[in-house]
């Protein structure tokens, strides 16, 4: 059995897939691509509604499409891969550990890695529910792979807490299964999903969407009979007296996603504190020379096309440090966010290692704007100055800024903000 | 008064509809499209699975292949949940033809090969 190789890829999903293939096109041929689940694709697998690929292809694709396109096209390359096989280890000298039925547990030594192991869904725990521990709480990813891959459907009287895509995807989807869903409660003022998802998943079904409202009370033996919600005010603090009861059988939890970066802890690569996904440059590598990282596991994702072409720049990255046309490590420059922005990736520029005329600049806002201006400087040169009509923190921003700007500064520092008015 | 929100593109609007027909809130000309078209004739892609006789999944996952009426979702959905496929089943095969007359098919989604 081989057990060197160029790269490995770590995770089958749309990012280890865009990896594997764009670095397999750029010329390193030698790569091992590992999948825990017995398929390639990834949670697209069980996201059987369309939507997806618009930016990718033009058309309007469901998620298994567009992960079968992947999939076809790292199969057509002949790229090794193999499914039911789960990475236990990366160790510091680059060694992958992995076990599956077939070759037991193996160590196999790569020259480069990339991580794509997704991420996990937010659960009970993370966001302290008061109440009982009855059984029927359940987050909706967990309930959307049941339902769409298994064929089980988990309740028949729902409640949703979190408007995020998932949760108003299930919201539909239920509903048409013939489940009720008695509404979805939102903290926050505003829904952090698609307009589009709330108009046919909500709208649709006559479901309502219960913003600035939270789940206070969650009340079962054994199993769940009543969740009680109610109106937070602006410090999030629920308001008494405005409380409604709702009975249920199932309560799904949508409330965020966080990435999967337990291969990382024996590495040693430090991680964001917001986005909780490893340090990397703009080409996607971490702090740790030849580890890169892509997809839901470096910051969390709403739009797999997206995800697509991070896995095309990390596959791109590891195949010039494979290569040895990497620079070594200079000047960096670090990025910043201010008033507006929650965060900001690459979090350096690796000022040597610029591969392309254009760096692009990924980040999210702390909440809804209207005409507004985004304001990037380097140290306190402004350098760019946008009109925004419109953004919105579910949506993934970005911004591009030339090669040339970068190199010709000293600066130290590049700061993304917003400027309202 | 009927309210709309616009779902052309990213901003939103929430456009009013008065009894008169008249609309208010849109940013845009699309917007009035828009909602002229969900008042008269609202229709939406469906997505769902149908059972599957197969070694490692219980359901294939399916789309209608043009928009059907919102109306006649759930008539559709009765007869997807009526049907029962067996693997090897390739991607863009056809499930069932012209659904309820409809001149609409379901349609697979997946490659299961077996
Ligand atoms: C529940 C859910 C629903 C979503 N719905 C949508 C949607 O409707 N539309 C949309 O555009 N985006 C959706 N997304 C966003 C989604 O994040 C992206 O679309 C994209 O599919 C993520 O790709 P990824 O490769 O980063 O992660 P994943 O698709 O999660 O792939 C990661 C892969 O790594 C494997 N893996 C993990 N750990 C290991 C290990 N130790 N060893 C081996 N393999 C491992 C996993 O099995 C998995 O296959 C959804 C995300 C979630 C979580
Ligand atoms: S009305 Fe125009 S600007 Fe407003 S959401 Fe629709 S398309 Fe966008």
């Amino acid at each position: 059995m081989k057990t060197n190789y160029d790269l490995v890829v770590i995770g089958g999903g749309s990012a280890g897939l865009a990896a594997a293939i764009s670095a397999y096109d750029h010329g390193i041929k030698d790569i091992l691509l590992l999948e825990a689940e017995a398929h390639l694709g990834g949670i697209l697998l069980q996201c059987i509604h369309n939507g997806f690929g618009l930016h990718e292809f033009k058309e309007q694709l469901t998620g298994p499409e567009y992960a079968e396109r992947f999939a076809n096209q790292l199969i057509e390359r002949k790229i090794e891969y193999k499914t039911d096989t789960l990475v236990l280890e990366i160790k510091e000298d680059k060694t992958v550990i992995y076990s599956n039925k077939e070759d037991g547990l193996v160590e196999v030594k790569a020259q480069a890695i990339i991580l794509a192991t997704g991420c996990l869904e937010r659960t009970r725990g993370a966001i302290n529910t008061p109440g009982d521990r009855p059984s029927g709480v359940i987050t909706a990813g967990l309930a959307q792979k049941y339902l769409n891959i298994d064929g089980y459907l988990v309740g028949k009287r729902v409640f949703i807490l979190g408007s995020g895509d998932i949760g108003l995807i299930m919201a539909r989807r239920m509903t048409l299964e013939g489940a009720k869903v008695l509404g979805v409660a939102e903290i926050m003022p505003y829904s952090n999903g698609l307009n589009r998802n709330i108009v046919q998943c909500l709208h649709d079904f006559n479901i309502p969407l219960y913003l600035s409202h939270t789940v206070t009370n969650i009340i079962g033996k054994d199993k769940l009979e009543k969740v009680v919600i109610a109106k937070v005010d602006e410090n999030f603090n629920p308001i008494k007296g405005t409380e409604k009861e709702f009975q249920v059988d199932t309560l799904l939890l949508s409330v965020g996603l966080i990435p999967l970066n337990g291969l990382l802890d024996k590495v040693n690569v430090p991680t964001h504190p917001r986005t909780r996904g490893a340090l990397v440059s703009q080409n996607l590598e971490t702090m740790k020379e030849g580890i890169f990282s892509c997809g839901n596991v470096l910051h969390v994702h709403d739009l797999v096309d997206f995800v697509t072409k991070e896995g095309r720049k990390a596959g791109y990255g590891a195949a010039t440090y494979l290569k040895g046309k990497m620079h070594k490590k200079g000047r960096r420059i670090i990025t910043r966010n201010k008033s507006g922005v929650s965060y900001v990736v690459p979090y350096y520029i690796d000022v040597e290692n610029i591969l392309d005329n254009l760096v692009e600049l990924n980040f999210r806002v702390t909440k809804p704007f209207e005409k507004t201006r985004l304001i990037v400087k380097l140290d306190d040169k402004e350098i760019k100055n946008i009109f925004k009509l419109h953004m919105l923190p579910s949506e993934m921003e970005s911004v591009l800024i030339e090669k040339e700007i970068l190199m010709n500064s000293n600066a130290k520092e590049i700061t993304l903000e917003i400027k309202e008015g | 008064m009927k309210e709309f929100i616009c779902i052309v593109c990213p901003r939103g609007c929430k456009i009013r509809v008065n009894e008169q027909g008249e609309m208010e809130g849109y940013g845009c000309k699309r917007g009035i499209t828009y909602v002229q078209n969900e008042m008269t004739n609202p229709k939406r892609m469906l997505t769902s699975t149908v059972k599957i006789k197969s070694k490692i999944v219980n359901r294939l996952p399916i789309i209608t292949s043009s928009e059907i009426n919102k109306d006649d979702i759930f008539r559709v959905m009765e007869e997807i949940n009526k049907v029962k496929v067996e693997a090897p089943i390739y991607i863009h095969d056809v499930i069932i033809k012209n659904v309820l007359g409809l001149g609409v098919d379901i349609i697979a989604t997946r490659t299961i090969r077996e």
